[in-house]
């Protein structure tokens, strides 16, 4: 009970460190200390962070295969596209709204493939991204291959707001018994149903959250990036989010957002090397799963350091910095 | 306590489980011998709802549970040791304990079974906080079977318990079975160990490909020169 204790407030503390950051880091957006290629950078790891812990819940947690996150992604972005641009209906509604929309997807397609495990799970939930991605292809409502122009609406307290969210109800969701029923699917689904575990519901259930997150990020991506076209979520999308979530460590919601961080810095820093920029990308993860195969964090989780001993304290909160 | 009539069981095309009935009275141990592959554990997972039977009746307590939902059969008072353990490998062993209580609200009644479960198992309280995969093949059994109590079952249901276990742990096992047997649990053994398990049970029945072949208490079957021959490794 006491460690819990601990670990919550570990939690909660490093929670306000990262509110208190992203009011300052506000400040020097006002004051233009930032300009628009770190503010831009900011935006597309904060986006990164939700669509690699809403993964993380699926397969982290719940250890379900899944290689269709892109697909969620896109339905939010083209969902809250159309309520903003074509319903005229303010930017809020339309995040809500696009979670809502990635969710139902994530229920249709999770009711009927979360029977399937391992290999065949991932075949299908690939399948269903690239449907999702044809879908948006052939709909002239939405613009078809030429995409929609979206309004850059994304603000960063709307985006700090959301990652906020997104984290404290992601850990929540891990830290109650839903969250243990669905660690207990990863650990061993036979022995998770023999304990009496509804082991399809708590797969779906996992599934539909993890979606209706990834559908909030596709609304801030959407709103961030000026055009969405289905080209962007095609399923090398999904394998982006996938390494994300397999870099930081299965399992750790840290190690997610940690990954989707170093990952996005790295990735925006190497675009102006436009020709060497994949080569040297996929160089840094060959090497990291060389030689940390269970990611960087492992299973471990960052409020583990908190416990560990000030300097490992410090030096992780540098990371947290860009969290905000 | 459990009835079961004339199920059918298919894995698809095949036919695993052919018209098989068996009885467990409350308080008993009964245990089921056979080969590998004979249908032990398709029959021990169609009590627990894992399989569907085709046709037939399984009635426990009176009330008709085939083809129910695992969760539903583990609130009946029905829990399953699986074979070859099964622990939750990553979590520790008092994770895993409240892993076997989960379809349990009553927080008292759960604290009593976590001691009751550490004074059946010693092991298990020294090493609480260990990850259950660095356990031995031994503790693993241990805490599978602990994880079964913790639903407070009537009727538990032992899949192979001395898989792959030193014969000195078999024993230990063995012992403390009959120890769970006596605070009241009825208790269903699946074993290829046919020696040790008639040596506990009350009851036994022999399963060979799919069909019962043979029932009767423990002490006639382990006189019969055929099973015996088959199964005991006697002359």
């Amino acid at each position: 009970m006491a460690k819990t204790l601990k670990n919550a407030k570990g939690f909660w503390g490093t929670i306000v460190i990262v509110i208190v950051l992203s009011v300052v880091i506000q400040f020097l957006i006002n004051g233009g200390t930032l300009n628009s290629f770190y503010v831009n950078t900011l935006f597309s790891i904060g986006i990164n962070i939700i669509l690699a812990v809403s993964l993380h819940l699926i397969i982290g947690i719940t250890g379900q295969f899944s290689i269709g996150h892109a697909g969620f992604l896109a339905v939010g972005a083209y969902v809250s596209a159309i309520f903003t641009m074509k319903l005229a209906m303010p930017f809020p509604v339309a995040i809500v709204a696009a979670g809502l929309a990635a969710a139902v997807a994530g229920l249709i397609i999770g009711i009927p493939t979360l029977r399937l495990r391992g290999d065949y799970l991932a075949i299908a939930t690939l399948g269903f991204g690239e449907i999702v991605r044809i879908a948006f292809l052939n709909i002239d409502y939405v613009g078809g291959a030429s995409g929609m122009t979206v309004s850059h609406l994304i603000t960063w307290p709307i985006l700090v707001a959301c990652v906020i969210i997104t984290i404290v109800v992601i850990v929540n969701f891990t830290n109650s018994t839903h969250g243990r029923a669905c660690l207990a699917i990863r650990e061993n689904e036979i022995a998770a149903d023999a304990m009496g575990i509804n082991t399809t519901f708590y797969k779906v259930m996992a599934f539909a959250i993890g979606a209706f997150f990834a559908g909030v990020a596709g609304a801030l991506h959407a709103h961030n990036f000026y055009i969405i076209q289905p080209v962007n979520f095609g399923f090398l999308k999904s394998f982006d989010i996938l390494i994300l979530v397999v870099l930081g460590g299965l399992g750790s919601m840290s190690g997610s957002v940690i990954a989707a961080i170093l990952l996005t810095i790295i990735s925006t820093f190497l675009s102006s090397y436009p020709e060497v920029r994949m080569v040297i990308y996929s160089l840094v993860l060959i090497v990291m799963m060389l030689f940390r195969p269970q990611g960087l964090m492992g299973t471990k989780e960052i409020t583990a350091f908190f416990k560990a001993g000030r300097t490992a304290k410090g030096g992780m909160q540098d990371d947290k910095h860009t969290v905000a | 306590m459990l009835k079961i009539n004339d199920i059918n069981v298919y894995y698809g095309n095949i036919h695993a489980l052919k018209g098989v009935s068996l009885d467990i009275n409350a308080g008993e141990i009964v245990t089921l011998i056979g080969a590998n592959g004979a249908g032990k554990s398709t029959l021990l997972k169609t009590i627990s709802g894992l399989l569907k039977p085709k046709t037939g009746e399984i009635l426990f307590e009176n009330e008709h549970v085939a083809g129910k939902v695992p969760q539903l059969i583990v609130k009946r008072g029905i829990s399953q040791v699986p074979e070859g353990r099964r622990v939750f490998a990553n979590m520790s062993v008092e994770e895993n304990l409240e892993l076997g209580a989960f379809l349990r609200k009553d927080k008292k009644g759960i604290q009593e079974d976590f001691d009751k479960v550490f004074q059946l198992f010693p092991r298990l309280l020294e090493r609480r906080k260990q990850q259950s995969g660095t356990l031995s093949g031994g503790e693993q059994q241990m805490l599978a079977m602990g994880r079964a109590l913790m639903a407070r079952p009537r009727l538990l249901l032992l899949d192979e318990p001395s898989m792959g276990l030193a014969p000195l742990l078999v024993k230990t096992i063995f012992r403390i079975i009959e120890e769970i047997n006596q605070t009241g649990t009825t208790i269903l053994l699946v074993e290829q160990n046919a020696n040790m398990a008639l040596s506990i049970a009350n009851r036994a029945y022999v399963i060979e490909t799919g069909k019962i072949v043979a029932s009767g208490t423990a002490a006639e079957l382990g006189q019969s020169d055929q099973i015996r021959k088959a199964y005991l490794g006697g002359h």
